[in-house]
């Protein structure tokens, strides 16, 4: 799993796409219910406290995702600093 | 922190929704969306009832329906669970679900954030696969004005084929025009609804399934939508199919072969199961994107800027900790400071009506026993009760209100998620003891949003460890009286807040310690996956937050004292003055209890109050109070330094006030949160175990406490 790039990895104001989704089937759900999908784009805006959670702003909505479940989310990463749409 | 006859007790656990019409030409409108996105604001606003509303996802945990009149015709309303899909993976989606499939609404309307509209059409497109008659409401248009969104309502209404409204529910604009298209929409169909285009292989599957069962679906389901659930069904659908549908489609041999035969030739293609499942929510994303794609405009490109600003100080990394130790202490400052001089003034006078009802009842000739048992036992605690509770919860519930309306408590679950992940439990558990500062019956309740079986157990069990209102003031009197005696004026009010919070703060802790404990043994597993969305902050209205958290809670909360207070202070009362050998039943009862009561630093008396104060922890002072008061001889209670000498004069020291304080944090649940317990787990073992972990951990702690604290001290 070396070099593929993993939503956990994004820093503050990175943007990247979504190349596909490798949780757990309700997890997989809850992400697909908020829009969450192949393609979908996604940007991290803030991290917690404690590094942990971070919240990423996906399609206008801001949700946090622990680290277990923001890594098990395949990536490409974008260039440009998110300007906060779509 | 939904305090209401609906949201507490009997009406708070049934998930299945029965609908209550008056007459049989009501009208029935089922109001589904998403969560968060104001669904209850419009549900208020057309019922006229108030059902709770704050700022984050999940509040509405109960269901609601009201009636309203428009236009010369009745409606009901039925206030459906907030949820992002219909695909049942939660209790609440299946209750939505069903409701819309079978709960024969006349329209449903589906409420919308317009400043996040593409994540609702979601919803709107799944409703529109079931039924035709839907209206879409987009709400928080005024939001969206703020930030510069752009919504061309005509254009989305028809790409949608279905009528678009737009309102602004909290300043009440829309409204009536959303009603009209309702009433439209249930008289005269006309609704095209937009199909949503599925893969081939999908639609094939589809075109295969649907003539087989049209037949038994005519008039009860949309025989597409269900050919689409059969496609991908799991073990759910089985049950949802015979609860509803009569004939029963799985000894139907025609369509399980072909049901078995499509599976088949799906998998012989490399289809899995979950590939069905990703392509169906992929077309429906898609169409969702493309409705909103050229209908929204954003002017403003940065309009997430000012809530990112607003982040990056509530949960940055240096600044998030201190801001939530100072919130609390701010909201306990001004509760305490706020409280004493009503508290002083309510006291004064309702002891003076007590002075007036002995004249009065002397007057009637009344038998000094009754004028005792009715003044000195059921007014005097009432009186107790009403001054000591009434200012605090009046001015703590409309800033702790203010506080979740603004949208600051998901932030404080955003930022102790890693603590309660350390403890195996979810985040969203932070919310849930939010919600029992209140009342924990309602945090219990609240323990909904945690989707996590297991998790959500741990919340229920340790909510108790967040003191509730009715245990506020108690831990607010003894402060004052013993800790912050010496200190003056504004110092002592800021020492009594930043004590308080100290206890607050041990109650997380302990929360965090029992979550900890009981994730390693009795409710063993690993933390599970959980998304928390962080809402857009809003204004709150503060007018309004105060009219309703006045009303809806703190007389609610109170009532309910009283209700229990009046018996409560009846029954001390007589055990008070009936006599058994040469003791009162009273002295029989906390000398049983006394030899134990002192080793965890207490008493039999205050013991006993807590056994008491069983029905609602509000009235374990006044029991204390009246119980010393019945030993002794102390007719005025005048300020809180007679009432420090009443106690100090009955063996308090240091150690027992700090005790009787870790006791009131920890202690057995009181008789709603129980019941509601009950109810939420099904469960008598659940109960049994919320009743045992914070009453073992309290007398532990207790018993550590004191004996060390006895040991150092010498006493």
């Amino acid at each position: 799993m070396q070099n593929i790039e993993k939503l956990s990895g994004l820093n503050q104001g990175q943007r990247a796409l979504v190349i596909d989704i490798h949780s757990n089937d309700s997890m997989r759900r809850r992400l697909q219910d908020i829009g969450l999908i192949k393609g979908t784009e996604v940007s991290c805006v803030q991290k917690s406290p404690l590094g942990d959670p971070v919240a990423y702003l996906i399609r206008g909505a801001v949700i946090a995702l622990r680290h277990e479940d923001s890594s098990c989310v395949q990536i490409r990463m974008l260039r440009g600093v998110s300007n906060g749409v779509k | 922190m939904g305090l209401n006859k609906d949201s507490m007790g009997m009406n708070a656990v049934d998930m299945g929704l029965v609908m209550k019409k008056a007459h049989d030409s009501d009208r029935v409108i089922a109001l589904g969306g998403n969560p968060n996105v104001g669904k209850s604001t419009v549900f208020n606003e057309l019922t006229g009832l108030r059902q709770h509303t704050g700022n984050w996802p999940g509040k509405t945990v109960t269901n609601a329906q009201g009636s309203c009149t428009y236009k010369n015709t009745e409606y009901v309303i039925v206030d459906l669970p907030g949820c992002y899909s219909l695909m049942a993976h939660s209790t609440e989606e299946e209750v939505a679900r069903d409701f819309i499939c079978f709960g024969r609404a006349d329209a449903v309307v589906i409420v919308c954030d317009a400043t996040c509209l593409e994540r609702s059409m979601n919803l709107v497109l799944q409703t529109m696969e079931i039924t035709p008659n839907v209206a879409v409401c987009v709400n928080l248009m005024d939001e969206a004005e703020k930030k510069k969104i752009k919504i061309d309502l005509q254009a989305i209404s028809e790409k949608l084929g279905v009528p678009v409204m737009g309102t602004a529910a909290r300043s009440k604009k829309g409204l009536d025009e959303l009603m009209d298209t309702v009433s439209q929409t249930i008289q005269g169909g006309g609704q095209c609804p937009v199909k949503i285009q599925y893969p081939d292989y999908i639609e094939i599957g589809i075109s295969k399934i649907k003539p087989l069962i049209r037949e038994t679906c005519e008039g009860i389901v949309d025989s597409r939508w269900l050919s689409l659930m059969l496609l991908h069904w799991d073990q759910d659908m089985h049950s949802f199919i015979g609860r509803n549908i009569k004939e029963n489609f799985f000894t139907n041999k025609n369509i399980v072969q072909t049901l078995s035969d499509i599976k088949n030739e799906f998998t012989s293609r490399g289809i899995t199961e979950r590939q069905i499942k990703d392509d169906i929510v992929s077309s429906i994303v898609h169409t969702a994107e493309d409705i909103c794609k050229d209908t929204v405009s954003f002017e403003n490109k940065n309009y997430k800027n000012k809530d990112s600003k607003i982040d990056r100080i509530l949960t940055g990394k240096w600044t998030a900790f201190p801001i939530m130790f100072l919130a609390l202490i701010g909201v306990f400052w001004l509760t305490i400071t706020g409280a004493n001089y009503p508290s002083q003034v309510i006291s004064d006078f309702l002891f003076w009506i007590e002075d007036q009802l002995l004249v009065f009842f002397g007057w009637m000739n009344t038998p000094q026993f009754l004028t005792e048992m009715l003044i000195l036992g059921v007014y005097r605690v009432l009186a107790w009760v009403v001054s000591v509770m009434l200012p605090p919860m009046a001015i703590f519930f409309p800033l702790f209100t203010l506080l979740e309306d603004i949208g600051f408590l998901p932030r404080v679950a955003f930022n102790l998620d890693k603590c309660f992940k350390k403890c195996c439990a979810c985040g969203k558990q932070a919310l849930t003891m939010c919600m029992g500062f209140g009342c924990n019956a309602a945090g219990v309740i609240g323990c909904r949003i945690i989707d996590s079986p297991r998790e959500r157990l741990i919340a229920i069990i340790t909510n108790n460890f967040v003191p509730c209102n009715g245990r506020f003031p108690t831990l607010i009197a003894i402060i004052s009286m013993f800790f912050v005696g010496s200190a003056n004026g504004g110092a002592a009010s800021v020492l009594s807040a930043i004590l308080l919070t100290a206890v607050i703060v041990l109650g997380v802790f302990m929360t965090f310690v029992a979550s900890k404990i009981l994730s390693k043994t009795i409710l063993k597993g690993v933390p599970s996956s959980f998304t928390l969305e962080l809402p857009p902050y809003r204004k709150p209205q503060i007018g309004k937050v105060i009219i309703r958290s006045v009303f809806d809670r703190t007389l609610f909360v109170l009532g309910r004292a009283i209700a229990v207070a009046a018996p409560a202070g009846l029954v001390i009362w007589i055990m008070a003055n009936v006599h058994i050998g040469d003791m009162t039943l009273l002295a029989h009862c906390s000398g049983f209890l006394d030899p134990f009561a002192r080793l965890i630093g207490l008493d039999g008396v205050i013991l006993l109050a807590f056994i008491l104060g069983f029905p609602a922890n509000e009235i374990v002072l006044p029991i204390i109070i009246m119980a010393y008061m019945a030993k002794g001889n102390i007719l005025e209670l005048d300020n809180l330094s007679v009432l420090k000498q009443l106690f100090v004069d009955n063996g308090w020291t240091p150690i027992t006030a700090i005790s009787v304080m870790l006791f009131s944090l920890m202690h057995w649940p009181c008789s709603t949160t129980l019941l509601t317990i009950k109810k939420e787990t099904q469960s008598l073992k659940w109960t049994v175990i919320s009743v045992l972990v914070p009453t073992v951990i309290g007398i532990g702690t207790c018993f550590v406490f004191t004996t060390v604290a006895r040991l150092i001290s010498g006493i």
